[in-house]
């Protein structure tokens, strides 16, 4: 594997270390030398070369990489709703067999069931935790505050805006707690403003609960917008060419003309690790 | 949100359509009545044959006033109940079975396809034997002529239950029973609530071949009655009777239910 660190002008902007956060309420994860490869009619389709990552407990780490580069497949493996071709994943330590709780997996298209309004959404993993209906209720309630939808318990999928529905799976992942937010290209499907928003309200809530947070995207800004650190993939089959550390304070603001020039050396970074027919699906799509 | 105000203007288009549907429709009924009605008067089919529809109203109340009408509702509505209840418990049992393990669905599923192919009056002789000509027997035929409709459909909402619902669902801690109840089951109710329908359908067919054969208290039994008795008023006055019956249970039990589904989902409606 290659590892190339971002250039030394991006970490003289350091922040000052860590030190006025809060003690992490994430767990730290590995990943050993994880692969996969799909059967497909024509021999095999290898999705993802081996892969090694180590992240800090508290840690918000972006998987960045053009459609199809296995950065997905990745989050699914440590979700454990998929097994690896080869490797292991290891949260806080020890090895991860199957899903679990601990790590909560955000999808494109929220996945918020259609028969339930919100308030039952976000008490889904509450039930199934044994908890009370009660206590449910009140935790189910807190969270729907959180993510700014008040008055929206009622209301049924259908009715609510993507954005809405990303906030929903927000709550409904937060409520049961989790130590590590896997998030599959949550905001892919939104507009701009809606995902500028919702960019703010998920740091914050990072700030607040410092839980490790790996968050898969092919978008540079967005990227480098979020990530204490961001690894860059390359196409099929996956694996990270480069990875950069991003000490730029927060919030932080997409115009930030430091953000922008280190977003164009990663973007830079990508080209070369891509053909130029990649290149131009990168450009159309993180713009 | 414009949801919200849009609502009342939808709700008042929605009302005058459904109002001019209702006129058209009962000025239809109307004048077929009145049709039928004086077809029937100028004697080309002797009355005897082809009744008016005073004959059979005529007919309706006397079948009412004797105390023959009531019971016979009663009876074979209670029949349709057990048999159904019965053919649902089964047919969402084995429904859950095919959908969720593969042996099961390569072996009994088979089977099912088979049997659901066997219109359900076929049960019938079969049933004679193993019960006698009794109400057991009826209730089997009703059963088996609902159980696989109703399987089926399980089956089938179970394999199309997008599978980021699943993901999603084992993801937050969701595991076996919990995961079929409260998942699989809720996200296959679409797929459930059709087959639930035609196994209603079957069910009610099956039971008036039933009736027809079997001598009881029953509006099969009346209907019989009538043939034996040359009494074409009252055949017919039954038939009103059974699709009276079925409309409305479509109507008070299915569709608002179905209806109240698909709104929640935001599945939109689909036009009766």
């Amino acid at each position: 594997m290659l590892h190339l660190f971002a250039p030394g002008s991006v970490q003289q902007l350091a922040q000052g270390g860590d030190t006025h956060l809060p003690a992490p309420g994430g767990i730290s994860l590995r990943v050993e030398g994880v692969s996969k490869v799909f059967p497909a009619r024509s021999g095999s389709v290898e999705a993802l070369r081996p892969v090694n990552v180590d992240i800090a407990a508290g840690e918000f780490v972006c998987l960045l990489g053009p459609s199809g580069c296995g950065k997905s497949t990745l989050l699914s493996i440590i979700a454990g709703l998929e097994s690896a071709s080869s490797g292991k994943v290891l949260a806080d330590g020890k090895e991860v067999r199957g899903a679990g709780t601990d790590r909560v997996l955000l999808f494109q298209e929220a996945a918020l069931f259609p028969w339930l309004d919100v308030q039952g959404n976000v008490e889904f993993g509450l039930r199934q935790a044994g908890i009370r209906a009660k206590e449910r209720v009140e935790i189910a309630r807190r969270f729907i505050e959180i993510v700014h939808l008040k008055g929206f318990e009622r209301s049924f999928v259908h009715q609510l805006s993507g954005g809405m529905r990303q906030r929903v799976a927000i709550a409904r992942a937060l409520a049961i707690d989790p130590a590590i937010l896997l998030m599959d290209e949550p905001f892919g499907a939104l507009d701009a403003l809606t995902r500028d928003r919702l960019h703010d309200e998920l740091e914050s809530i990072w700030t607040e609960t410092r839980k490790t947070v790996v968050f898969v995207t092919h978008n540079v800004r967005e990227a480098v917008a979020l990530g204490d650190r961001v690894l860059v993939f390359s196409p099929r089959p996956g694996r990270i060419v480069a990875e950069f550390r991003i000490d730029l304070p927060r919030p932080r603001s997409l115009e930030d003309h430091q953000l922008v020039s280190l977003a164009s050396d990663i973007m830079t970074v990508l080209r070369d690790a891509m053909g130029t027919q990649e290149q131009e699906e990168i450009d159309g799509k993180s713009n | 949100m414009a949801r919200a105000i849009s609502a009342p203007v939808k709700r008042e288009r929605v009302t005058r359509a459904a109002l001019t549907t209702w006129i058209r429709r009962i000025a239809f009924y109307v004048l077929l009545l009145v049709a039928w009605q004086m077809f029937a008067n100028t004697g080309i089919i002797p009355t005897y044959n082809l009744p008016g529809p005073i004959d059979v109203v005529g007919s309706l109340v006397n079948l009412f006033q004797s105390g023959q009408l009531v019971p016979a509702i009663g009876a074979t509505m209670e029949r349709l109940v057990i048999g159904y209840a019965l053919s649902l418990v089964i047919g969402v049992i084995l429904g859950l079975l095919i959908g969720c393990f593969r042996t099961v669905e390569d072996t009994v599923g088979s089977l099912v396809l088979g049997l659901q192919a066997l219109p359900s009056v076929c049960w019938l002789p079969l049933g004679i034997l193993w019960f006698g000509l009794n109400d057991q027997a009826i209730i089997f035929v009703v059963a088996m002529g609902a159980i696989f409709s109703i399987t089926l459909g399980v089956n089938e909402g179970i394999k199309n239950t997008p599978p980021v619902y699943l993901k999603a669902a084992r993801n937050l801690g969701a595991r076996g029973l919990a995961l079929s109840v409260q998942v699989i089951l809720p996200a296959a109710l679409p797929a459930i609530f059709s087959g639930l329908k035609q196994g209603w359908t079957f069910a009610w067919r099956s039971l008036m071949a039933g009736e027809l054969i079997y001598f009881t208290v029953s509006l099969g039994n009346l209907l019989q009655q009538g043939r034996d008795n040359l009494d074409p008023a009252q055949v017919m006055a039954v038939m009103v009777v059974i699709i009276a019956i079925s409309v409305v249970i479509e109507n008070l039990i299915f569709s608002p239910v179905e209806r109240r589904m698909r709104e929640r989902r935001g599945l939109g409606s689909q036009r009766a």
